[in-house]
């Protein structure tokens, strides 16, 4: 009678166990490896496990390189996670695919992007009035440079071109060769393949006075005489002035941090890894204007709930969605991996900072290019560059092969 | 049951694992490939559907893909004969000097025996432009213009070509030094004895006796050539095969419409057009080239 009573007691431990391990839910974030992210997600998931008993989250991460090839290929076979984060200009291809599902309008809706997010952010996450996804940080371009190497060429450290004619001066006293004749100092960083094909797309452009895409994204309207003096502009640097050339000292980034290239467009997402290169002095400033135009570029990543996710574990992917969107979490997101809050107004206190307000000015006019193939619109733009700078084609016929190319590749992802 | 019959049960029955093994992981996903680059698979689609030869139509009228395929035989043309003159020359050094043969077939095999990646990182920065790299700084500190190397449109290829010929020339070199020692020393003697000058024994003798080396040499090389991938994929930036593709292999740009653009079906169709033609090249090797010499 003891053995059995004892059993019996075992039996209802055990099942009460059970019962509790039942109410916990274990849920899966991906995201690809950012070391600054990748340590800020792994603290903001134990404070969120506090507030939330009852629900475990596991981050995953892979490099940059093959994070889009894992996520394609384990979301249909049902391994993927719960949560993931995607780059905007992914967004459309995954979305299309049928790989995230469409947040709860109660919470996620026009009114509340419009409400909560800058305008670009909030056009380009809306797909026919259904929202797939919400970012916490957003990213913009800015000149940056080197406050040595201008003091070296003679030039104030406080005071970087405003203009793009200002910019290519500069650059062609910045620049310095050996006897031979090769390029040993870039004025300035040329690297279509960097942030470089961005800003030829949705700065320079339109600075020329040309309107590269429809409102829609959906027609590419760069082939014309305009943006063909923009990239002619562009080129020219390269070509004529000599003042940098695509992959010098590997590629612009590296130039820059090593002190080989003396100006560069690149994005807010690199200030805390150029702080933390000893000695170098460099500034930021907002991106070069032209004929008066300013322009700018922004991109963000973004997270989503992956398709299939039901019943507790959506329960308790959204309530993470919330928290790592939350106004508490964007501006940590800012001060330890340097990228902006997603909702303007908490930007306002560092409108002072001199690395992050450039960045942070940018973003009042920037557009974010509507992607369907990041990587094969991106490589369009870097050809067109090549094959002026390579091939001495003319670029108004490198930007009509160029808008072929990028027009077949809409009309694919769209039919 | 004989012993003979015995012995050979027992030989299919360990030939028999590794039969399936190959089965498994060779044949069938290639049976798989085949039937698959007949639909629309693609890892972003959920269902596939029939689409008979439209895949091929649109991998063959690809600009970038006819770009990929010349690029790809230009390096199994260019590339595998001059591996195969080269590794015969240096075998043949190798094989008339007295002291150090061991030293010297040590120094040339081994870029065959180091990782391809390492090989081809390490290459990639030579092949900078100046301040970078070496080859520009010896070239600079000769007073000679700077090459433009992996940034050029047309030196992209040979310089990856370059690379790869380096590397299997270690291969090619071992495995005809070890031909040359198989042929008898009384054939050489015989054809002096007759008053064969140096030049006749070795185009008379020497040459014809390495046929099956040779031939053996030009299958492999020519298919090392064909599906040329990783020298390629290090050694351009962003892994996109040279500026304006001008260095891009067949084998990569499968692999990216597989992995980049996650179009399953038409990287398929691609890889049996390419396995079509490394098989037809073997073919005519086989017909030209696999005579047996006898003296």
């Amino acid at each position: 009678m003891k053995r059995l009573r004892g059993a019996l007691l075992l039996i209802a431990l055990l099942s009460l166990a059970a019962g509790i391990s039942a109410q916990t839910v274990t849920i899966t974030y991906w995201q690809y490896f950012f070391e600054t992210k990748v340590k800020l997600v792994d603290e903001l998931i134990k404070n969120f496990e506090k507030a939330n008993p009852g629900i475990k989250v596991e981050q995953v991460t892979f490099p940059y390189e093959t994070f889009n090839q894992k996520a394609a290929a384990s979301i249909p076979a049902g391994e993927g996670p719960d949560v993931i984060t995607l780059f905007y200009g992914w967004l459309p291809m995954y979305v299309k695919a049928g790989y995230l599902q469409e947040l709860p309008k109660s919470d996620f809706n026009k009114e509340y992007f419009d409400k909560n997010f800058y305008s670009f952010v909030a056009e380009s996450v809306d797909f026919g009035g259904k929202y797939y996804s919400v970012p916490t940080a957003v990213r913009t371009l800015a000149l940056i440079w080197n406050k040595k190497l201008f003091k070296d060429a003679g030039f104030d450290p406080e005071k970087p071109p405003k203009t793009l004619d200002e910019l290519a001066a500069y650059a062609r006293k910045l620049s310095k060769y050996d006897a031979q004749g090769n390029l040993v100092q870039a004025g300035m960083a040329m690297q279509p393949t960097g942030q470089g094909h961005s800003w030829i797309r949705e700065v320079l452009f339109r600075q020329f006075g040309n309107v590269p895409y429809s409102a829609d994204y959906k027609k590419v309207g760069y082939a014309d005489a305009k943006a063909a003096e923009a990239l002619k502009w562009y080129t020219d640097l390269i070509v004529k002035d000599k003042v940098g050339y695509p992959n010098f000292v590997t590629d612009d980034v590296t130039a820059f941090r090593s002190g080989k290239a003396a100006m560069n467009v690149d994005g807010s997402f690199r200030i805390a890894a150029l702080k933390a290169v000893k000695d170098l002095e460099w500034g930021a400033a907002e991106l070069p204007s032209h004929n008066g135009v300013k322009s700018n570029y922004a991109s963000y990543w973004t997270h989503g709930i992956v398709d299939g996710v039901k019943g507790k574990r959506l329960e308790a992917s959204i309530k993470f969605l919330k928290y790592i969107t939350s106004p508490e979490v964007q501006e940590l997101w800012l001060q330890r991996v340097g990228e902006l809050p997603a909702t303007p107004s908490l930007s306002e206190k560092y409108k002072e900072d001199p690395f992050i307000s450039p960045f942070l000015k940018g973003l009042a006019y920037a557009k974010a290019s509507l992607f369907i193939d990041e990587a094969g619109q991106r490589n369009v733009m870097v050809d067109a560059v090549d094959e002026v700078y390579l091939k001495k084609v003319d670029p108004l016929q490198a930007l009509k092969n160029a808008a072929a190319k990028e027009q077949k590749l809409i009309d694919n992802f769209w039919k | 049951m004989t012993l003979a019959s015995r012995r050979s049960l027992t030989a299919y029955t360990f030939l028999a694992l590794p039969l399936v093994f190959f089965i498994c992981v060779r044949f069938g996903p290639m049976i798989y490939m085949t039937a698959m680059s007949f639909t629309n698979w693609g890892l972003l689609r959920r269902k596939s559907e029939f689409i008979g030869l439209e895949n091929y139509v649109n991998v063959l009228s690809d600009p970038v893909f006819l770009k990929a395929l010349g690029n790809t035989l230009q390096y199994a043309f260019i590339g595998a004969p001059i591996v195969i003159v080269l590794g015969l020359c240096i075998a043949l050094l190798l094989d008339a000097i007295p002291k150090g043969k061991g030293l010297f077939r040590l120094i040339y095999v081994l870029p065959y025996i180091t990782p391809v990646v390492a090989v081809s990182w390490v290459w990639r920065w030579m092949y900078q432009p100046p301040p970078l790299g070496v080859i520009n700084l010896v070239l600079g500190a000769l007073g000679l213009p700077a090459g433009e190397f992996l940034n050029s449109p047309n030196q992209a290829l040979p310089s990856i070509m370059g690379v790869n010929v380096w590397v299997e020339l270690g291969y090619c070199s071992t495995i005809f030094l070890a031909g040359l020692q198989t042929i008898p020393k009384e054939l050489h003697e015989a054809a002096r004895i007759d008053g064969a000058t140096g030049r006749q024994v070795l185009f008379k003798v020497t040459i014809p006796l390495l046929a099956p080396i040779t031939f053996f040499l030009t299958v492999m090389e020519g298919i090392q050539f064909l599906r040329i991938f990783t020298q390629v994929y290090n050694m351009s930036f962003q892994a996109m095969g040279g500026p304006l593709d001008s260095a891009k292999s067949a084998a990569l740009y499968i692999y990216q419409k597989a992995f980049n653009n996650f179009e399953m079906a038409q990287a398929g169709s691609a890889s049996i057009i390419l396995f079509a033609i490394i098989m037809a090249v073997t073919l005519v090797q086989m017909k030209f080239l696999d005579r047996k010499v006898n003296y």
